[in-house]
């Protein structure tokens, strides 16, 4: 066979995550992509067999830093459903409004990454400057800046008061400032456009196709977005998915710099709406034997729970299934026909998360 | 990278956002769940925190009057500082400082008689 195969990480200057890539080349242009996984796989999932089920709240947490919070929030939804208990309201908008806060941070440290897979460094510190407004306000309200570890089975377990709530409105209004300031270059310049206009696109048959979920998705056309099921508060605040058409790494560039606005709209809805009450109801006993499926949107797309209970204190069999694992699929079909030097980028407009999608 | 320019120019000739770390730490907000740590005088050694705590780091042994904590296994969460039915743990609102050693917390701890399982096992 002609051509030559490079491995594309784990360990890679460009990358944020152990990815493994194996890349075939011919004069610079990938003729094929083959993603290897196992470089962090760290067995989160079998720890349901040595942790009992309020346990393994703090393990999934683990499953990824970025989306700590909503991973806690699947779990103790799915767990929820299966013991029949209803969180109070309050504890509905609190979760929407921490849910929001990960997806804020999340999507500005991924602009910030794209932005240095691009070379341009002065972007990425900006953006990671307004980021930290945002951990602040996770440290402050929660008691930590990444593994907030707020979910409980039945609501959550800190509350805010309105001292809090008006400053964390006050600090949006700053962050807002800090990345509409930064539109014009990450959306209208000649740098960016040139880099991410036209590269690793996918047409909307091939995204639905090949399993995409969450922004990459939306980037190709289709309005897919797991809040539309209105798990927690969701169902009583008014959003509407962000869709871009091109399915290029540009479209996924404006669909998660859109999102960013309308995350912030959502807090401040939430917020405006929150109602007095218990941030969570007592639970007692044991999930009963049974199966569930739970769903939520993270950042980087829909996360799926599958949790078998069998009535004890531990659970049969956890399973989770994380956004970028269905992300991945795609990038075998966008890579080829590249340039080795656009395939950071490529890579990137995934947002992959590999202790995600390795557990 | 023409519109970057003014934010370029900003930052170079503006205040510094970073902060000169050993010397200025940062200080934690109220709330933060920092160091653990146990009031040896009102525990009661009755394990509710080391059947709690999701990373198992934490020993209660009422025959040797001793609770034994791993900080380094330790992850912060405060599971064990809510399930405490004393109220004798809490987080301080700083992180634990950086070692050299790795070390381990073994709290001698006095269990008044009327309220500890000593008696019985006699
Ligand atoms: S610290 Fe609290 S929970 Fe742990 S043994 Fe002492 S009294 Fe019980
Ligand atoms: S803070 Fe969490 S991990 Fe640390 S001892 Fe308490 S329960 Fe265990």
């Amino acid at each position: 066979m002609a051509g030559t195969i490079l491995p594309f990480g784990p360990q890679h200057p460009v990358l944020p995550e152990p990815l493994h890539l194996n890349l075939q080349i011919e004069d610079e242009i990938v003729v094929s992509a083959t993603p290897a996984f196992g470089y962090v796989h760290r067995g989160l999932e079998k720890l349901a067999d040595i942790r009992d089920f309020r346990q393994m709240i703090q393990v999934v947490e683990r499953v990824c830093g970025i989306c700590s919070m909503i991973h806690a929030l699947t779990y103790c939804q799915g767990l929820e459903e299966l013991m029949g208990i209803e969180p109070t309201p309050r504890a509905r908008f609190l979760r929407v409004i921490w849910s929001e806060l990960h997806r804020l941070h999340s999507h500005l440290l991924w602009l910030g990454l794209f932005a240095d897979a691009m070379g341009f460094e002065s972007l990425f510190m900006q953006l990671w400057k307004v980021r930290e407004r945002i951990m602040d306000i996770n440290e402050a309200t929660a008691g930590n800046r990444v593994i907030l570890s707020v979910n409980v089975i039945g609501g959550v377990r800190r509350d805010l008061d309105s001292g809090q709530t008006a400053w964390i409105l006050s600090e949006l209004a700053e962050v807002e400032k800090g990345f509409s300031a930064m539109s014009r270059t990450i959306l209208h310049d000649y740098t960016v456009q040139k880099r991410t206009r036209g590269k690793g696109a996918l047409s909307r048959s091939q995204a639905m196709e090949l399993g995409c979920v969450g922004p990459m998705l939306r980037a190709s056309g289709v309005s897919q977005d797991m809040r539309l099921l209105g798990y927690a508060a969701y169902g009583e605040l008014e959003f509407a998915p962000v869709v871009e058409q091109d399915g290029d790494c540009y479209a996924r560039c404006r669909v998660r710099f859109a999102e960013l606005g309308q995350s912030i709209g959502l807090i401040r809805q939430a917020i405006a709406k929150l109602p007095a009450g218990d941030t969570s109801v007592p639970v007692k006993g044991r999930p009963p034997a049974g199966e569930v499926v739970a769903r939520a949107e993270q950042p980087r797309g829909e996360c799926l729970y599958y949790i078998k209970a069998n009535g004890g204190k531990f659970l049969d069999r956890l399973r989770i299934r994380t956004p970028t694992f269905a992300n991945i699929p795609a990038l075998t079909v966008m890579l080829p026909g590249i340039e080795l030097a656009d395939v950071p980028v490529v890579l990137l407009s995934i947002d992959p998360c590999i202790s995600c999608t390795e557990r | 990278m023409v519109f970057m320019i003014p934010v370029v120019l900003k930052n170079l000739f503006g205040r510094c956002a970073t902060r000169p770390y050993p010397q200025s730490p940062r200080q934690l907000f109220a709330g933060s769940r920092g160091q653990l740590i146990n009031d040896a005088g009102k525990c009661i050694l009755c394990g509710t925190c080391a059947r709690s705590c999701p990373s198992q780091c934490l020993t209660v042994s009422r025959k040797e009057g001793l609770w034994q904590y791993e900080p380094f296994a330790c992850v912060f969460c405060g599971v064990c500082v809510e399930a405490c039915p004393a109220g004798s743990l809490s987080q301080l609102g700083q992180w634990r400082p950086a070692v050299r050693e790795r070390e381990r917390v073994v709290l001698k701890v006095e269990v008044k008689s009327e309220k500890s399982g000593v008696r019985s096992e006699a």
